[in-house]
C-alpha cells in the first residue's frame, strides 16, 4: 500500500460525529470542526462543535497536535539539562516552568535556595506573568474585534523581553533558574530599568482600562457569558484566574508560600459570578498586583549569594578554576555526570499565570530523573470548557475560548 | 502536609475502615504517601475526599520499571481548608493493567486518566471515554513506559518515503 492510499483509509476510519442527539430534540443538528489551524484557537487546538442552529449543544476538544514527547526527553537527560525542555513546555511561562522543576528537584536534595536567589525568582516570575497576561490581553482582544490592543500589549510585551534578555541573554526560554537558585545575579542598571517598567506598566494598565472598559462590543460579548459556578470548576480541577473570577479566592502565593512570597503585600483579585467579564477584570487586576510584588522585592533585595553554596549542586565561580583543584573536579563533575539525585518522589506546585503548576519529579539516585510530569493548568482547566460553552451563542465560544487562555504548548507537551 | 504521625494515623483510619485497603505509607522529604490496594483505591480516595481532602490537584502514572508491580498512578490531593495535601499511590501489573476510575467522585479526573492510558497502558474501568489523548489515535506502544526506547519510532522524511512502505507516516 503506498502512503497516499494508506492515508486516505485513515482518514475514513475517522468518525467526526459528536454524540447523538439525547431523545426529544427534533432539530437537526450540524457538527462543525474548528481547528486545529484556527487563528481563534490560540493554538493548535481542535474543537468539534454540535450546533443547533447557533446554539452550542455540545463541544469536543481535541488534543496532541504539539505533542513533543517533553517529558520522555526529560528523563535522558541531566537533571540541569532538563531545565531548558521543560521550559518549552507551556512556552509563554518558562519561568514558571523551570521554577517548577527546580523546586521538586530542591525538595528531593533536601537544598536551601539563598533568599537574593528567592528575591530574583520573584522578580523574574511575576515580570512573567505579565507578560504571559499581556499576550493573552492582545490575543483575546483581537479576537473580541479590538485589533488595535494587539499593539499596545505586544509593545508592552518586548519591554519584558528586553529586560529579561538584560539579566540572562535570552529573551524567551531563559534558562535563568537554576537548581538551587539562579545562573547570574541581575547585571548593573536591571534594577532601574525593572522600575522604570513597573512605573510604565501600571500607566499602561489604566490605558487598556480605559480603551476595553469603554467598549461597548466587548463588554457585550464578555458579559454574562461562559458562566460556570465555583462547585463545578472545583470538581473539575480548575484554578488560577479563572477559579478566582468566579469568587474564590485562591492562589498558592498566599495559601501555601514559597520562594519567600509570604513577605510581600498584595492582594488576590477576585470576580462576582464567574463569566468571562470577570475573567477579563480578574486578569487585568493582576497586572497591577503583580507590578507591586515586583516593586517590592527589588526595594527589600537581600544581599548574598544567588546560587546555593553547596559545589555538589552549583557550579563554582569561574575565578576559583584556575586556583583551586577542587573547584576545577567540581566543575568537571557537574558538567559532564551532572549531580545525583537520592532516591524520592516530589511533587511543587506553584501559581503559574494560569493556575496550579505542579512538577513531580522521581529520582532514582542516577544524575537523570526517573520521572517528569508537569501538571500544566491549561490541560486541567480546557476539561471546563464545554460546561462554559453550552447552551451559548457559537460567537460565544470564541470569546470563551480566549478568556480560558489555553497555551497548546502546555496541553499538549 | 500531614506529618509522620499523622500519616500514620490516617492509614490506620483508612485500613480500619476499608480493610485490606492500605499496604504501606511513605514518608521522604514532608511528602506523604499513602500506598492503596488498586482494588481498594476507589474506596480510599472516597473516603479521603470525605475527609476533607476534597480537590484532585493531580493524577499521574509512574513506571517503576524494573521493581513490580511495575506501573503506578498517583493521586496528589489536597485538603483546601487545611492547605494540606497527601498522595496515594496504587500499583498495578503491567499485563491487563486497569484501575477502577475516579471520575465520579472529580469529574476533572477525566483527561489525567486518558493521558495515564495513552503513556502507560493502564486502563480506567468505568471511565465513560477511554482513548488515547495526546498520542494519535491508532498509536502502538506505550510511550512513557521505561522500556519504549527514546528516538525508537522512525520519522518518515522524503530519502526514506520509499522504504517505509507506509508503515509509519
Amino acid at each position: 500500500m503506498t502512503l497516499s492510499e494508506d492515508y486516505r483509509r485513515r482518514e475514513e476510519s475517522v468518525t467526526l460525529s459528536a454524540e447523538s442527539p439525547s431523545e426529544g430534540e427534533t432539530h437537526e443538528l450540524l457538527t462543525l470542526n474548528i481547528g486545529p489551524h484556527h487563528p481563534a484557537t490560540h493554538g493548535v487546538l481542535r474543537l468539534l462543535a454540535t450546533l443547533e442552529g447557533e446554539i452550542v449543544r455540545d463541544v469536543k476538544p481535541i488534543v496532541g497536535y504539539v505533542h513533543t514527547g517533553i517529558e520522555k526527553t526529560a528523563e535522558d537527560k541531566a537533571y540541569w539539562k532538563v531545565i531548558p525542555v521543560v521550559e518549552r513546555m507551556d512556552y509563554l511561562a518558562y519561568y514558571f516552568n523551570a521554577m517548577a522543576f527546580c523546586g521538586a528537584v530542591e525538595t528531593l536534595l533536601g537544598i536551601e535556595v539563598p533568599p537574593r536567589a528567592q528575591y530574583l525568582r520573584v522578580i523574574h516570575l511575576e515580570l512573567n506573568r505579565i507578560m504571559s497576561h499581556l499576550v493573552w490581553l492582545g490575543t483575546s482582544a483581537l479576537d473580541l474585534g479590538a485589533v488595535s490592543m494587539l499593539w499596545y500589549s505586544f509593545r508592552e510585551r518586548e519591554s519584558v523581553l528586553d529586560l529579561f534578555e538584560m539579566s540572562s541573554g535570552q529573551r524567551m526560554h531563559t534558562r535563568y533558574i537554576q537548581v538551587g537558585g539562579v545562573i547570574e545575579d541581575i547585571p548593573r542598571g536591571f534594577a532601574d530599568r525593572v522600575k522604570q517598567f513597573c512605573k510604565e506598566m501600571t500607566r499602561r494598565a489604566d490605558q487598556y482600562a480605559d480603551l476595553l472598559e469603554q467598549n461597548q462590543i466587548l463588554i457585550e460579548r464578555l458579559r454574562d457569558t461562559g458562566k460556570v459556578d465555583k462547585d463545578e470548576l472545583l470538581a473539575l480541577g480548575v484554578t488560577g484566574p479563572l477559579l478566582r473570577a468566579a469568587g474564590v479566592p485562591w492562589d498558592l502565593r498566599k495559601a501555601q508560600p514559597y520562594s519567600s512570597y509570604d513577605h510581600f503585600d498584595f492582594q488576590i483579585p477576585v470576580g462576582t459570578i464567574g463569566d468571562n467579564y470577570d475573567r477579563f477584570r480578574v486578569r487585568h487586576a493582576e497586572f497591577y498586583e503583580s507590578t507591586k510584588i515586583i516593586e517590592q522585592a527589588l526595594e527589600g533585595l537581600p544581599e548574598g549569594p544567588f546560587i546555593t553554596p553547596d559545589r555538589k549542586v552549583a557550579l563554582p565561580p569561574r575565578h576559583e578554576l584556575a586556583t583551586s583543584m577542587e573547584a576545577l573536579i567540581h566543575h568537571f563533575k557537574l558538567v559532564t555526570e551532572g549531580f545525583r539525585v537520592p532516591p524520592g518522589e516530589a511533587y511543587y506546585p506553584i501559581e503559574g499565570p494560569r493556575g496550579e503548576l505542579g512538577c513531580f519529579v522521581r529520582a532514582d539516585g542516577s544524575a537523570k530523573p526517573a520521572r517528569v510530569h508537569m501538571r500544566d493548568p491549561s490541560f486541567t482547566n480546557l476539561q471546563a470548557f464545554p460546561s462554559m460553552v453550552r447552551g451559548g451563542y457559537i460567537a460565544d465560544l470564541i470569546a470563551t475560548v480566549a478568556m480560558l487562555d489555553p497555551i497548546l504548548g502546555g496541553i499538549d507537551r | 502536609m500531614p506529618d509522620a504521625t499523622g500519616l500514620e494515623l490516617a492509614a490506620q483510619e483508612l485500613s480500619e475502615a476499608i480493610p485490606q485497603s492500605i499496604l504501606g505509607t511513605e514518608f521522604h522529604r514532608g511528602r506523604a504517601t499513602l500506598l492503596a490496594s488498586p482494588a481498594k483505591a476507589h474506596d480510599v480516595l472516597e473516603r479521603l475526599k470525605g475527609m476533607g481532602y476534597g480537590f484532585l490537584a493531580s493524577l499521574h502514572g509512574v513506571d517503576y520499571y524494573p521493581e513490580e508491580p511495575r506501573l503506578g498512578v498517583l493521586y496528589e490531593l489536597f485538603d483546601m481548608e487545611r492547605v494540606d495535601r497527601i498522595s496515594v499511590k496504587a500499583r498495578v501489573h503491567t499485563d491487563a493493567p486497569s484501575i477502577a476510575t475516579v471520575i465520579d467522585l472529580w469529574p476533572g479526573a477525566n483527561f489525567p486518566e486518558r493521558e495515564v492510558y495513552d503513556m502507560f497502558g493502564v486502563v480506567f474501568e468505568g471511565h465513560s471515554d477511554m482513548r488515547r489523548i495526546l498520542m494519535p489515535e491508532d498509536y502502538e506502544g506505550f510511550p512513557q513506559r521505561r522500556d519504549f526506547p527514546v528516538g525508537g519510532e522512525p520519522v518518515l522524511f522524503t530519502y526514506n518515503e520509499e522504504q517505509s512502505d507506509g508503515k509509519f507516516a
